[in-house]
């Protein structure tokens, strides 16, 4: 029987490279397309620094930052599915069906209502808020799911429901209290929100992310080795429960960031890597960076169409990757209809 | 290589051993046999440092097991389970070479050695031809081969198999003992078997050890520990024993209620 080879840095590193040309032809084309019509030789014109005005600040000031903040929390959304996945050794798992996203946006009204704001030191108080918040949300929903040393998919999602579901109603609830004029300023948000993102923020937004995936990426290998079970990995020689801890820290520090600074934005991380795991098989030393990546196209691609197709009004781009992610998010449940595990 | 063990209590899991005191030689191939709840998966778990004995030693070669790290235990031990999850994704050689992890834990990719010992273990077994497929398409019976090829592939002194032919068919059961008697005569290799099937354990193994209620029955060749006293009281029902038309290896009789 033939079947597909076995990982190898040659072989990866090939994957990175084609995708890593695809991002970048999608990015540069990201900065062409907007409300505000800016002819392409104008952008041209303001990327080779000859030209200034307004054209400049849609080109550099708002649309680039967006692209590269569409990028991080693709990449970041993504690989947080990975994993969760990997640690619930099922693909259903992904930030927001796990209720950590509502976790960590719950985490960051609550610091905004405490007055933290948007400059460089706030922005790292925020994400720290959300990482609480993602922390909190992640640990109830294991507590609530967990049966007998596993996690199975239906306690799993239903947990997962119930703690979203919970953290929502807190966010109402709190809006309401606080200040009932901007719940329709916070619905909004919820719905996912790439607008104007200051570069100090960006750049913290980089470096958390940059850990997130440190943490995760590093022990792909060990993580391959958790398919098995904890005690067969234990077997091999890998200290299970540490490394558990340590993805979910990461992928819990991975939504985080990606809440504090654009939003609470469902599904991509479960369609990315299920699409990744389709062509090019589960393992993790080849998913998680290509997740990164694709998981970034992905969300760049959702983001310029949710800006252009109602144009010039301005689709959240939780909305477009919904209408994607409900249908896909059906096919997986059903297409494990025959796994006796469920 | 020797391997003795000499627990009290294991601290964690629902269960006790006690008093547990034996020596298993190099190139031996030992069985522990019992009920259910004597005690025999816990030992796999005590073997195999998932679980840590509150009282005595447990030594390998003549190290204590608690000294040595997981990585340097599982390139001395290696446990065949059973079976792998159900819905496992990943490949016969990904599965394979899973089992050189603990040779070089610092490493992110396999090396071209691993890639070749993986080959060598798969070769040996012979599911050299299925090193494409997916596990979850493989009987029973090559999945075990599979899983017995991981456990080569991390050039072990010590195999454990823990309940080897639980799930599988007859011929398969006859390929698995001439796969462990090839290793252990051929390879020099040390084999502890747990198994619930009495037959299988009195053919293959030098040495039995028969546990009840977590302590130690009896230990022997097969001759001296399938008697039918001794089983009798362990198992709690009557047999017969007999000896193997060809191997002439003590075989059991089950005496059945006549209605």
């Amino acid at each position: 029987m033939s079947g597909r080879s076995t990982t190898s840095s040659g072989r990866l590193a090939i994957v990175l490279i084609g995708l890593g040309l695809a991002v970048a032809v999608v990015a540069v084309g990201a900065l062409f397309l907007g409300s505000a019509r800016v002819p392409p030789a104008d952008v041209l014109a303001v990327l080779t620094g000859r030209v200034k005005g307004v054209d400049q600040v849609v080109v550099l000031s708002l649309r680039l930052p967006r692209i590269l903040a569409a990028l991080l929390a693709g990449g970041a959304l993504a690989v947080a599915g990975a994993g969760f996945q990997a640690l619930a050794r099922n693909p259903l798992a992904e930030p927001s069906v796990l209720g950590v996203s509502s976790g960590a946006a719950f985490g960051v009204i609550l610091a905004q209502v405490f007055g933290l704001g948007s400059s460089l030191v706030e922005a790292v108080g925020l994400a720290a808020c959300a990482f609480a918040g993602a922390l909190v949300a992640g640990t109830a929903v294991y507590l609530i799911a967990s049966r007998g040393g596993g996690l199975p998919v239906h306690t799993l999602l239903l947990a997962g429901v119930i703690v979203s579901l919970f953290f929502s109603s807190a966010i109402t609830v709190l809006i309401s209290v606080v200040d009932f004029g901007r719940l329709g300023g916070v619905v909004h948000w919820l719905l996912g929100n790439l607008g104007p993102i200051a570069p100090g923020s960006l750049a913290v937004f980089a470096v958390v992310a940059a850990v997130g995936f440190w943490l995760v990426l590093a022990p792909a290998r060990r993580l391959n080795l958790l398919a098995l079970g904890e005690e067969r990995a234990q077997q091999l020689g890998i200290d299970a429960e540490r490394l558990k801890r340590r993805i979910f820290a990461g992928a819990a520090l991975l939504t985080s960031a990606a809440v504090a600074f654009v939003g609470p934005i469902g599904f991509v991380g479960l369609i990315v890597p299920q699409i990744i795991r389709m062509v090019l098989g589960p393992d993790n030393r080849v998913l998680i960076p290509t997740a990164m990546l694709g998981g970034g196209a992905f969300l760049l691609l959702a983001d310029t169409l949710a800006r252009n197709v109602i144009a010039p009004a301005e689709l959240s781009v939780g909305v477009i990757t919904a209408f994607c992610g409900a249908p896909f998010f059906i096919y997986l449940l059903r297409s494990r209809a025959g796994d006796p595990r469920l | 290589m020797a391997f003795s063990y000499a627990p009290r209590e294991p601290g964690a899991g629902a269960f006790t051993i006690r008093d547990l005191s034996f020596d298993v030689g190099a190139g031996e191939t030992f069985g522990v046999i019992g009920p259910n709840a004597s005690g025999k998966t816990t030992l796999v778990r005590l073997l195999s440092k998932v679980l840590e004995p509150s009282g005595g030693r447990i030594r390998l070669g003549g190290r204590d097991v608690t000294r040595l790290s997981r990585a340097e235990l599982a390139r001395l031990v290696a446990v065949v389970p059973q079976d792998v999850p159900r819905g496992f994704p990943y490949t016969v050689e990904e599965l394979v070479l899973m089992g050189r992890f603990p040779r070089a834990p610092r490493r992110f990719f396999e090396s071209k050695e691993d890639r070749t010992a993986a080959r060598g273990a798969m070769e040996a077994v012979g599911v050299l031809e299925l090193r494409g497929a997916l596990l979850d398409r493989l009987s029973g019976g090559e999945r075990q081969r599979v899983m017995l090829a991981r456990a080569l592939a991390q050039e072990p002194r010590l195999l454990v198999l823990d309940e080897p032919t639980a799930h599988l068919d007859l011929r398969y059961q006859a390929e698995c003992a001439g796969l462990l008697r090839r290793l252990g005569r051929e390879a020099g290799l040390t084999i502890v078997l747990v198994s619930h099937d009495l037959g299988f354990a009195s053919e293959l193994c030098d040495r039995l050890l028969l546990m009840s209620g977590g302590v130690a029955v009896r230990l022997g060749p097969p001759e001296t520990v399938m008697d039918e006293a001794v089983l009798e009281s362990a198992y709690g029902c009557r047999v017969i024993v007999d000896k193997h038309p060809i191997s002439r290896r003590p075989t059991i009789h089950l005496i059945y209620p006549t209605a």
